[in-house]
């Protein structure tokens, strides 16, 4: 088992090395002119060249990568063109905040879709199965950030029980799990987990309703295990392959939520990217790229290596 | 004579769906302990419902089940709960068509036998998994400490089915079904796996039910055979008897369709037409259209059963005729 996960960690370095490129090109191919942003209008072509040099804009692509992840092993991402703080601190800060909402966004989403998905698959073609995925049809079809202005008008603006926006008063910088901070966490993060509800709920109600037409389940009757033994057996043989749908929903909600943290103003990584983008901050937008696609190779590394141990017809060696 | 171990009257499942399909109409079996029985018929004939019936496994939200079904003196009908749970792998168990896909893949070898075993003789986990390790040792599986450890899929085809027979003796029932357990399998494999069964049915002494289309296995297996057609029993005898003198014309057909006996290059004697369609319950003999020696009795009612020694019964209305010619 340890050598199967080292042999996945050595693979995950090619992988981290192409994403590096496709991060630092991708923000190239995009137009709009980085210095725009930050120059006066009436500046001069001397004083343009003069800040590109500056900022290293005007070496070649290949040279300018390699400068970049030079600095990058070295725990250095650049500064922002905006702000001019360092990309690592507004990053690593900002992915926290995203990182807080997507786990409470799972705790919410997983439990619930897990449950409604092996009702429908116990109870497949009955009323249940139908109302299941209704449920799930509509949580994966309703635009979400729409969804949360709708629970902000109810429950901000009509009740008003709950804030609409921020993440609580410590700002984006210190986050605490008391009442304080998780009143500002309800309403986008239940946002958040309906998308994964309706997925999480298919998936499972297919995965189990196929396995408990397989004949081992018959089979274990057959034996005289009760019904909750068999349960027992169909969620292990579901299990590898819904965690991995879970995990990589996991991986969606951190980077995928910019329309959520948009709509609640939440300081996440999502949030940062937007701001990046409009601003053509390359350094900003490169590093948030990278980090979050860094955490999708490591959420699947997670994901590959937990099915490994879950499930023994998955290849050790 | 003892009581039967297996007492089956008048067994009648339908399944309903778009479709009704009759199963089984009117199916009477009787079988005494350690007798070995084997259900002979096509796919379709309804042997493998039976089997489950006997378990109490067929959906009871799509089938219907009518008539009495005894083992042992129980009403398997009227079993629920805890107590078909003791009865299911306990007094009766099952060894399925293809192991490869009555065994759970995600669990070893050695938990699932060890599983049964905890949940009917009570016992501790460790114990339960000396008893499987016993098991696997008269089942004759090579280095049987590791094979415990091992998942389903890291074992050969013949490997799993003595796995699925050391599972489905590991509580000691008194009545075995065998659903087709050699089909899946290779041929060299298939005839350990039959002197397997017939060893450990001599040592445990119990009853089995062999569900078979193949009349070599049927042979080789049991002492006594039954023919099914359409859901019910055209033919019952000993193993010779119905070898040897086959009274209905449908078991005259099976016997001669068989490969022994043909010169190459000559054509088999099969039987003509298909079985028929089950969606109404048959009210003439099922097999009248497929039949040489039909008559106009045969297409207007069913026929009863001839009993022409005991034991030994044949349900056709020419039977007696046909041989009183011969």
């Amino acid at each position: 088992m340890l050598s199967y996960f080292l042999r996945r960690l050595i693979l995950v370095l090619p992988v981290a090395f192409g994403v590096s490129i496709i991060c630092f090109l991708l923000v190239q191919i995009a137009p709009g002119d980085p210095l725009t942003a930050i120059m006066p209008v009436d500046a001069t072509a001397e004083e343009q060249a003069a800040m590109r040099a500056a900022y290293g804009l005007d070496k070649p692509l290949p040279v300018q990568y390699a400068i970049w992840i030079g600095n990058l092993v070295q725990g250095d991402m650049g500064r922002s063109i905006a702000t001019g703080r360092p990309v690592a601190g507004e990053v690593f800060g900002a992915v926290q905040n995203s990182l807080v909402l997507a786990i409470s966004a799972s705790l919410i989403a997983f439990p619930i879709g897990v449950f409604l998905g092996f009702l429908a698959g116990y109870f497949r073609d009955t009323l249940l199965d139908r109302a299941v995925t209704a449920i799930s049809i509509t949580g994966v079809s309703v635009p979400n950030y729409w969804l949360g202005i709708v629970l902000v008008i109810i429950f901000s603006v009509q009740l008003g029980w709950l804030p609409s926006m921020g993440a609580g008063p410590g700002g984006s910088q210190e986050w605490e799990w008391n009442w304080l901070h998780i009143r500002h966490l309800v309403l986008p993060a239940i946002t958040l987990a309906v998308v994964p509800i309706g997925i999480v709920a298919r998936t499972v109600r297919a995965l189990s309703g196929d396995i408990l037409t397989m004949d081992f389940v018959q089979a274990l009757y057959a034996k005289g295990m009760s019904r909750f033994d068999v349960l027992c057996h169909v969620a292990r043989n579901a299990a590898a392959t819904a965690l991995s749908v879970m995990g990589l929903q996991l991986g969606y909600l951190l980077g995928g939520s910019i329309l959520i943290e948009t709509v609640f103003n939440w300081p996440g990584s999502g949030f940062l990217l937007s701001n990046a983008i409009f601003q053509r901050d390359l350094p900003l937008l490169q590093g948030t790229i990278l980090v979050l696609a860094l955490f999708f190779v490591a959420m699947n590394l997670i994901v590959d290596v937990a099915q490994a141990a879950i499930d023994p017809r998955i290849k050790r060696n | 004579m003892k009581a039967p171990l297996v007492e089956i009257q008048d067994l009648v499942v339908r399944f309903k769906g778009d479709r009704t399909v009759h199963a089984i109409n009117g199916l009477d079996l009787t079988l005494q302990q350690g007798e070995t029985l084997a259900l002979l018929g096509e796919s379709g004939s309804g042997k493998s419902v039976t089997l489950k019936t006997l378990l109490a496994l067929l959906p009871p939200k799509r089938s219907e089940v009518e008539g009495g079904i005894a083992v042992n003196g129980t009403d398997v009908r009227k079993l629920k709960g805890k107590a078909l749970q003791k009865y299911r792998g306990g007094e009766v168990s099952m060894v399925f068509q293809d192991p490869g896909l009555a065994l759970d893949p995600v669990y070893t070898v050695g938990a699932q036998i060890s599983e049964a075993v905890m949940r009917h003789k009570g016992v501790s986990r460790d114990e339960a998994m000396s008893t499987a390790l016993d098991m696997l040792r008269r089942v004759r599986i090579p280095s049987p400490e590791r094979r415990l450890k091992n998942y389903p899929h890291e074992l050969s085809g013949g490997m799993r089915q003595r796995v699925m027979i050391a599972l489905a003796l590991a509580c000691r029932p008194r009545l075995l079904l065998a659903d087709e357990p050699t089909t899946a399998l290779d041929a060299t494999v298939q005839i350990q796996i039959l002197l397997l069964l017939r060893e450990l049915q001599r040592e445990f002494g119990m009853g089995v039910i062999f569900v078979t289309h193949d009349i070599g296995v049927a042979v080789e297996v049991s002492e006594r055979i039954a023919v099914m057609y359409a859901g019910q029993i055209v033919e019952e005898g000993t193993t010779s008897e119905i070898i040897n003198n086959p009274r209905h014309p449908y078991t005259q057909g099976l016997l001669a369709a068989n490969l022994h006996d043909v010169a190459r290059g000559e054509r088999l004697n099969a039987i003509p037409g298909a079985p028929p369609p089950l969606e109404e319950r048959p009210t003439a003999c099922s097999f009248a259209p497929r039949c040489p020696i039909a008559g106009p009795e045969c297409r207007a009612s069913l026929p009863d059963f001839v009993t022409l020694a005991p034991r030994r019964r044949v349900a056709c209305f020419r039977a007696l005729e046909a041989a009183a010619a011969e």
